[in-house]
Order: C-alpha cells, then sequence, then structure tokens
C-alpha cells in the first residue's frame, strides 16, 4: 500500500540533515509551510541554505530559523519585506549569506532540477551585475546567461488538500512556488489543509501528481 | 505650471493600454493606472505571484491572506479569472506573451536602460524580484517616474548612475512633467504640462531631447 501520510511534524521532518538545501514554498506570507518550519526549527538541523522567494518575515517560520543561527546562506529574489527585520539584522551584521536572484531564474533553476536538465541560458539578468561571472552565449542574436539548476535536499510545501498518494491542490495564489519546488528534492514533505480520500481530488484539477511527494502531514488528521 | 499627481501620471499611463491587453502593473506608481483604464476597454492584469485576470478587493468580501498581488495587496478574482504556478507566471513574463509591462523607476538612460532595483545602499539588503525579468520579457516596457529625484537630480540620465535591471528595453516614460518615448536618435519629448517648455524641461534632464513632430500638450483631468 502506498501511504505518504505520517501523524507527526516530528516525522515529517524527520532525517534532515545539517547542511541541507531546503526548497521552501511561499510568496510574501500565501503559501508558506509555516508547521513544517516550525518543526524544523524544533528539529535542529543546522548551517541550512534556504532557496525561497522571500527571507521571513515577523519572528516565527523562516524568521524564527534565521535569528536561531541555523541558516548559513538564502537564495532568494526579495528578502526585503515589510517585516523582514530579522534578516535584515542578520544581513548587516554579515552573519547571513544572500544569493539573490531574479524571480524568473529561481523558479526556472528549481524547475530545471526537477526535469533533470542541467541549466537553460537566459536574457534575463545579462549586462546587469546579477549575470557577472556567468557564462554567456548568443542565442538568435541576442546575449543569454547559463543559469544552473537549483537542487533541494528537501522542499517543505504548502497545499490545500491531499490524498495518501500525495496528489495535491493549492489554493488561490498560494499556489506559487509549491508545486515547482515539489518536483525538484530528493525529499518533499507536504503540509496540507487537508487529506480526502483517493478519488476525491478532481483527476483534471491535480496541480501536483503524487509522484513528486514523499510525506504528507495534516494537522486535521493528527493524532 | 503644475507638475502632475501621482494619480494623473497614472491617468496618463492608462489611456495608452489598449483594449484587449494583457499588462503587469508593478509595485507603487504602476499599481494606480488599473484604476484609471476607460471602462470601454477589457485589459487583464497578470500578478508575477500566479494570478491572471484580477481586479480591486471587493468591501462585501472578508480580507484573505492567500488572495494578494505581487505587492501584497489584497485582490480579488475577476469572472474568467485564474491561478497558476511560478513558473508558469515566468513563461508569460519571459516568454514575451505580456503585451505591456509598466514600471517604476530610480534611472532611465537615453539608450533606455532601467534602473529600478538597488540604489546600492549597503545597510538595505538588495531585492530584485521580477523586476530584470519583466523588463528583459514584456513586449513594451514602460516606466512611470518623478522627473526628478527629491535633491532635484534627473532622473533621465545620459547613462544610469545606478546599477541596471536590463539595458535598453524601456520604450515610453511618463514623468510629472512629460511624456518621453526612447528612439533610435535619442529621447524625444511627446508632451509636457501646459505652460513648460522644451528649454525648461531639458534644464530638468541630462541627455538632449527633441521634440516629437507629433507634440501635444500633456492635459489630464483633475482628479484631487
Amino acid at each position: 500500500m502506498l501511504d505518504k501520510r505520517v501523524n507527526s511534524l516530528a516525522e515529517a521532518v524527520a532525517g534532515i540533515a545539517d547542511g541541507a538545501t531546503v526548497l521552501c514554498g511561499g510568496f510574501g506570507s500565501a503559501g508558506v509551510p509555516d508547521d513544517l518550519l516550525a518543526a524544523l526549527l524544533e528539529q535542529g538541523a543546522r548551517e541550512l541554505v534556504i532557496v525561497s522567494n522571500n527571507a521571513g518575515s515577523g519572528k516565527t517560520g523562516l524568521a524564527a530559523l534565521i535569528a536561531a543561527g541555523r541558516v548559513r546562506k538564502i537564495m532568494c529574489s526579495f528578502p526585503k519585506t515589510g517585516g523582514s527585520f530579522v534578516f535584515d539584522e542578520h544581513y548587516k551584521n554579515g552573519t547571513i549569506e544572500l544569493e539573490l536572484v531574479p524571480q524568473g531564474t529561481l523558479s526556472e533553476r528549481i524547475r530545471a532540477a526537477g526535469a533533470g536538465v542541467g541549466g537553460f541560458y537566459s536574457p534575463v539578468s545579462v549586462g546587469t551585475r546579477l549575470a557577472r561571472g556567468k557564462e554567456t552565449k548568443v542565442i538568435n542574436g541576442r546575449e543569454h546567461v547559463l543559469e544552473l539548476p537549483i537542487q533541494g535536499d528537501v522542499a517543505l510545501i504548502k497545499a490545500e488538500s491531499a490524498d495518501r498518494w500525495g496528489n495535491l491542490v493549492y489554493r488561490k495564489s498560494a499556489r506559487n512556488f509549491n508545486p515547482v519546488m515539489a518536483t525538484a528534492a530528493h525529499l518533499t514533505v507536504v503540509e496540507a489543509g487537508r487529506i480526502v480520500a483517493l478519488g476525491e481530488l478532481d483527476p483534471e484539477a491535480i496541480v501536483t501528481p503524487g509522484i513528486f511527494v514523499d510525506r504528507v502531514f495534516s494537522m486535521t488528521e493528527a493524532r | 505650471m503644475k507638475p502632475l499627481s501621482r494619480k494623473q501620471i497614472a491617468w496618463r499611463a492608462a489611456q495608452d493600454i489598449v483594449d484587449g491587453s494583457y499588462v503587469n502593473l508593478g509595485i507603487g506608481l504602476p499599481t494606480a493606472v488599473a484604476a484609471f483604464i476607460p471602462a470601454d476597454r477589457e485589459v487583464l492584469f497578470h500578478s508575477e505571484n500566479g494570478v491572471l485576470g484580477f481586479g480591486p478587493k471587493l468591501a462585501s468580501e472578508p480580507d484573505d491572506p492567500e488572495m494578494i498581488n505581487a505587492g501584497k495587496e489584497q485582490i480579488s478574482l475577476l469572472p474568467g479569472g485564474c491561478f497558476f504556478t511560478h513558473t508558469d507566471s515566468f513563461v508569460m513574463i519571459r516568454g514575451g506573451h505580456l503585451d505591456v509591462a509598466l514600471l517604476g523607476a530610480f534611472e532611465v538612460s537615453e539608450t533606455g536602460d532601467l534602473a529600478n532595483w538597488t540604489t546600492d545602499n549597503l545597510e538595505v539588503p538588495p531585492g530584485v524580484g521580477g523586476a530584470m525579468d519583466l523588463a528583459v520579457g514584456a513586449g513594451s516596457i514602460r516606466v512611470l517616474m518623478e522627473h526628478n529625484a527629491r535633491d532635484g537630480s534627473p532622473r533621465l540620465k545620459k547613462f544610469c548612475r545606478y546599477p541596471l535591471t536590463a539595458a535598453g528595453v524601456v520604450k515610453r516614460v511618463y514623468t510629472n512633467l512629460a511624456v518621453l518615448d526612447v528612439t533610435p536618435d535619442g529621447l524625444e519629448v511627446c508632451e509636457m504640462v501646459p505652460g513648460m517648455n522644451l528649454k525648461e524641461l531639458q534644464a530638468l534632464t541630462e541627455p538632449v531631447l527633441r521634440l516629437s513632430e507629433d507634440y501635444k500638450e500633456l492635459r489630464v483631468p483633475d482628479l484631487e
């Protein structure tokens, strides 16, 4: 029987190693797997590389991991937001490394890892400081830069509904990076609003096929 | 001579959005453009976080943290609107599927170079978001900005001083004083606010300006 459900948050994040690259879904506060991030803080892994659009907000979730000194590096497109005071402070003090990646390049580099291709050439960032040191190539008369895949050791995903095979649907703009990140990690862990019986999710509307998912946890199912 | 208000700059930019366009509005001043699209035009707005076909939040609906645009403001989905993942959102952006992107800027050069992502303040973490993707991918890049910085220095430059977002991409600039096109021969003044002449505008602008053959006064309604 194929059953990806786990019974606790501790089980959901078990085995995440020190130094792991963690893909974390969300855009602003929409679609961020807050419970899994809290569990990762509890779990204790250190020297993490976080890949996420933003760098956390307020004092919980990603910000709590950064505040606890557990994040070595963050790869994101837009770290500075209204509530990003924890990241801002660590950045100013030089206690966290930042790799700034244009938003579409971030999602496509993750997609490349999930799709098993060795990178791609993009016209985005050509002639800017974010292209420094990158190989370039003129394609159809236009300059492109080589972008390499971002492979996650772990992906932390938030979905609205899941089934025990790991099929997922999302809610509104909380979808954002979650589906692409789910494809690009050795271990994909999902925090779902609810878990439904097989067959209940409309097969025409499943966004993430369960093949990409390893573990599913839902607070509403927790025992 | 009376400079335009920010609302009036947005109104002017809105008049150039044609019926049936797919449009991305940048954070800040460009966001205000949506309110001024003429009522007889159907324009679909795209938000980089995976929403196409949205409008302002309805007063009758409660706040929904999962219903936001790129500026993290509350929005509502119009009938026919849809959600999609980031990868598809940037396929739309990078793949040239958007007709227009309206962006804010710190500086624009006479060759259409755009600087809108960092002022190099080392105290503040830089953020690029989707700016570079939009600047390279959208069909027509138009900038809305104040003609001059707070210290009075021109934002229209021979060369951008701030780090570039993309080179040679801006087609048109709307400021509080004028509408200007970026042409192979440099900046062309299409419209100026009533009471302003080319010599006065030139004094507030770094590159050499010339008047368009189709020049007219920049007339906008009183929106305050």
